[in-house]
């Protein structure tokens, strides 16, 4: 009798055993193609913000069994390329990805550039082109060309116009005059910014002291901050990449540079730049900021560093993170890989991300973005944004420790 | 001018080659196109170059700058002028710009050009960031309604006219100073030749092709960057391709471009972790092996051949 | 006055990017396309020592110098001898070795990439200002410039005070000749590599000190190098000395006087103005 009833139990076990291993065992893994740069100009900048998201995801992802597709757990195989920096290379790894590697996901590339250069063939491909580390100006235009393009990041415009604003309440607390010396470095970005900028700054009833641009790759800054120095202004404003970013701290402090704020743009938000200047960088504004205080950045933070051994950065990175996030809540609540499902599904739909709630408006662009932080107490805290919950006030700079 | 019946075979054979050429984008493949349009444009670049560095023995690393300036003027231009347009804009940019660097560097000898051409492209983007930056730029795109297929056909387009050019230079009065000059530049100056007029001509030629390229490229890039524009590396590849099918022919630049580019495509896809190491290792073993280009080596395995032939007769 | 020394210190931090590759093109005859990523793997080589083991830099020189010299010994006879032994004529060994540089730069990307990752690496280290004549200057540019100067000064004294020193010119003038006087060209020529290698790391050793630098950076300072070696003219010390002190004070000035957008415009103007003047640089000799 017993020996029929454990012969009875250990067959159903043997079916169930059988069905888990059955489905754990039928279904092709996923593949997901990834293209940025790994050597060239944005090295650098990719190896921050772009690579170790992605490993994160894929892990985190697989630890839990893979994405659920329609009932079917499907594991993530990632492909990477690197496409050198060169926008050529970027093209033919995503046909390459498409049409040789059959990826079922390709993953937006990385920088304004590369991510537009790719922006025709996502669009013929019909893949979703959820941008993280792009900033344009003209959403409206490329989204009506290209509609499987979305930006995350924000616009230059807003990145000027607030940092104008966090300006403006500066002086109006009185912890600055209307003084300012803004620079910017001969690339498209910092150009860009700088157009954006002068005008929003004037408007704000700033007085522009000193402005110049210097070439990108400039080794010495230093005649730069000589002569903003001598302009004698109450502000300083640099619209620079993570070289000239650190190299112009560096001057400031050299010279001693006293103003009530000072502000340069790409890699202020990098763990590189603490790093490098740990408490002098105390007060010191850019471009970015995160909301310290959110539990869901800080969880993530702390996954980032756990699996890569990195830390994000500020700006990007959790942005980054969150479009992955916004593919796998679509897949998952879809049910689906079917492309054009999942880009109806992208442009509708609320998502609820590391970064908050994140919902695309008519031109495939996110309306609320970081624009300004500050290092204040070792953190880059957000002190302007375009709709994020968690702005703090924005502090003096007190000189150079 | 008068053709030969050798020279009427050339030429069918030639437009027989184009014609399948431009049957790509039919092929439904467009990875493939993908390649073809990359394979047509370091073509076109590698074959003009050679037009210039081939009989001058000059190496001019300056493709990129040209390659920026045609870039630049199809990103400025295309909101306001017709395409056309662009296109003929570019190739009169580039020939001028061309006309002032070969005039100022014509005294200069071997290394000392290759390092001038060298830093031409960074002088000439930063001459373009700087003026971007006092009008106010805010940012170059480029949207148009060219497909890949367009783009490959105009590509292919200008290499026939790029081929055909350095043909018919080649059964000029010019083409014969040019060997003239690549034999011993001293009796040719001595001959009457206008060694540096030619040099200058020639290198005008390269310099708007490679604008003309550029100015077509454009479309792709969608934006254009200084940093995209005037890659450095891009002059690099173009000396290496067309070294690398050999400068003594019309062809050998084609012959080199195809397994470069395959070669690449196979590295960057295989290793994308070690893409940069594995495509230095290619240059090196590619530079000890073939010195001559792929047009050396099958010189040689003809002359081995002959010289075998000639040995039998010989002995028989 | 302070756009002098500015100058002028700019200008030693240039001396020590391009002197090793005038070593290496003057009397080796090899246009080193690669200089810039040996410049980097000395600045990577600093920043690994300081970071992970507290050692300053300019005591990592002195371990840097010595792997270099032999990494750079080892890539001449390897690599580049056989192309050295195989070319005809002069301007085929600058073609063949500017190819075979070329595809090194790539090797030695792709190596630092493998090893070190592709991230940007800065530290600081004696990032304090210091001042002469009145004004601000950052101390680590002044020691580093210090260092430009006592590297270059001792390098100027061996080639012109010792007998090696003598060879080495002697055959920057010309290789053949020198044969037929009894000088071992192919073991002064490695050595001369070597050496031109060694004195780049160490450049980028102290460069690291306030530059920031990552794998793929090297090719601007190699753009930077060959302009000074041409425009100083090939094969004398001195000549890339006084061009790379004239590149730091006019850059400096124009930063200073008319637009920081057109340094390297100016630069080039400069080259170009030399070039036409003196077609074979400020101390070159012209080529028969």
């Amino acid at each position: 009798m017993l020996r029929r009833h454990l012969l009875k139990l250990s067959m159903a076990v043997a079916v169930a055993g059988s069905f888990v291993a059955g489905t754990a065992f039928a279904s092709d893994p996923i593949k997901v193609g990834a293209v940025a740069p790994k050597t060239g100009p944005l090295a650098g900048g990719a190896a921050v913000t772009h690579w170790p998201n992605i490993q994160l995801w894929v892990r985190e992802v697989n630890d839990r069994g893979g994405l659920n597709v329609g009932g079917e757990q499907r594991m993530l195989e990632l492909i990477e390329y690197d496409d050198q920096t060169n926008p050529q290379e970027t093209i033919k790894a995503v046909q390459r990805l498409a049409t040789q590697d059959n990826a079922e996901i390709i993953l937006a590339p990385y920088s304004t550039g590369l991510n537009l250069a790719a922006a025709p063939i996502f669009h013929r491909l019909g893949y979703p082109q959820i941008t993280s580390t792009t900033t344009t100006d003209n959403a409206a235009d490329l989204s009506s060309k290209f509609d499987t393009l979305f930006f995350t990041l924000g616009t230059n415009s807003g990145i000027t116009g607030d940092a104008a604003k966090v300006f403006s309440d500066l002086r109006e607390q009185g912890v600055i005059g209307n003084k300012v010396a803004m620079v910017n470095v001969a690339d498209a970005f910092g150009i860009e910014l700088m157009a954006s900028a002068k005008p929003a700054f004037e408007e704000a009833g700033f007085e522009i002291v000193y402005e110049t641009s210097y070439p990108l790759g400039t080794q010495d800054l230093s005649p730069i901050m000589k002569a903003a120095k001598a302009a004698n202004p109450d502000a300083f404003v640099a619209w620079s990449y993570p070289p000239d970013t650190l190299g112009l701290t560096e001057q400031a402090m050299i010279e001693d540079l006293q103003v009530g704020a000072f502000y340069t743009a790409v890699a202020t938000a990098f763990p590189l730049y603490i790093g490098k200047f740990g408490d002098a960088a105390e007060g010191v504004l850019g471009i970015g900021g995160v909301n310290t205080e959110s539990e869901s950045f800080k969880d993530y933070a702390a996954r980032h560093k756990e699996v890569t051994g990195q830390d994000p950065d500020y700006w990007a990175s959790g942005m980054m993170y969150a479009t992955l996030q916004i593919l796998e809540q679509s897949i998952e609540t879809t049910g689906t890989l079917d492309r054009p499902t999942l880009i109806k599904h992208i442009k509708e739909t609320t998502f609820d991300t590391v970064m908050g709630p994140m919902k695309f408006d008519e031109n495939n662009s996110n309306p609320s973005f970081w624009t300004v932080g500050q290092w204040q107490g070792g953190k880059f805290k957000g002190v302007a944004s375009t709709g994020r919950e968690g702005v703090v006030p924005v502090v003096k700079k007190e000189g150079w420790k | 001018m008068r053709f030969s019946g050798d020279d009427w075979r050339h030429i069918a054979i030639a437009v027989v080659l184009i014609a399948i050429a431009a049957l790509l984008p039919f092929g439904g493949n467009a990875y493939y196109l993908s390649l073809g349009v990359n394979i047509a444009m370091y073509t076109a670049l590698a074959t003009s170059w050679a037009l210039f560095s081939g009989p001058t023995h000059y190496i001019s690393l300056a493709t990129a700058a040209f390659f920026g300036i045609g870039t630049y003027v199809t990103g400025i231009g295309i909101e306001t002028t017709p395409y056309p347009m662009l296109l003929v804009l570019a190739a009169l940019a580039g020939a001028a710009v061309a006309a002032l660097v070969g005039l100022a560097t014509l005294r200069l000898s071997g290394i000392y050009f290759v390092i001038f051409t060298l830093g031409l492209a960074e002088m000439v983007r930063q001459i373009v960031t700087w003026w971007q930056n006092q009008a106010g730029s805010k940012g170059t795109y480029v949207l148009t309604n060219l497909t890949e297929a367009d783009i490959y056909w105009q590509l292919l387009g200008l290499c026939a006219i790029v081929w055909a050019t350095g043909w018919l230079i080649g059964r000029s009065r010019l083409g014969f100073a040019l060997r003239i000059i690549g034999d011993d530049e001293t009796v040719a100056s001595h001959s009457g030749i206008n060694t540096a007029l030619v040099k200058v001509a020639l290198f005008m030629v390269s310099g708007s092709v490679a604008a003309v390229v550029g100015a077509m490229i454009a479309p792709r890039y969608v934006y254009i960057e200084p940093a995209s524009a005037f890659t450095p590396m891009l002059s690099f590849q173009v000396v290496i391709m067309a070294l690398l099918g050999g400068t003594g022919r019309l062809w050998g630049p084609l012959v080199g471009v195809i397994p470069f580019t395959l070669l690449w495509e196979v590295i960057s896809s295989s290793f994308p972790n070690q893409t940069t190491l594995l495509l230095g290792v290619c240059f090196l073993i590619i530079v000890y092996l073939l010195p001559k280009g792929f047009v050396g080596l099958l010189q040689k395995i003809r002359m081995r051949a002959s010289g075998e032939s000639a040995r039998d007769e010989a002995l028989a | 006055m302070d756009i002098l020394i500015t100058g002028i210190v700019l200008g030693g931090t240039y001396a020590l990017i391009a002197m090793g590759l005038n070593l290496q093109y003057g009397v080796a005859r090899i246009m080193n396309l690669a200089n810039g990523e040996m410049l980097v793997a000395g600045g990577f080589a600093a920043f690994w020592l300081y970071t992970g083991a507290q050692v300053s830099p300019i005591l990592a020189i002195f371990l840097v110098a010595p792997v270099t010299f032999v990494l750079n010994w080892l890539i001449y006879k390897i690599m580049l001898r056989p192309l050295v032994k195989r070319a005809k004529t002069r301007g085929q060994l600058e073609a063949d070795s500017i190819l075979a540089t070329f595809g090194l730069a790539f090797v030695l990307v792709g190596l630092m990439i493998w090893a070190f990752g592709g991230d940007y690496f800065s530290y600081s280290y004696l990032s304090r200002p210091v001042e002469i004549f009145g004004s601000n200057f950052g101390l680590n540019r002044v020691v580093a410039f210090i260092c430009a100067v006592v590297i270059c000064g001792l390098l100027y004294l061996w080639l012109n005070h010792s007998r090696a020193g003598m060879a080495i010119r002697a055959i920057s003038v010309s290789p053949s000749s020198s044969g037929l006087v009894g000088i071992d060209v192919p073991r002064l020529s490695a050595i001369a590599f070597a050496l031109g290698g060694a004195v780049t790391a160490m450049g980028g050793a102290l460069i690291s000190t306030f530059l920031t630098l990552d794998a793929s950076t090297g090719v601007l300072f190699t753009m930077k190098a060959l302009i000074i070696v041409i425009m100083g003219g090939v094969g004398d010390v001195r000549g890339t000395i006084i061009a790379a002190l004239i590149l730091g004070i006019g850059e400096t000035m124009v930063a200073s006087f008319i637009d920081p957008g057109l340094t390297l415009a100016a630069a080039y103007l400069l080259f170009i103005l030399i070039l036409l003047f003196r077609p074979e640089g400020l101390f070159g000799r012209r080529l028969t």
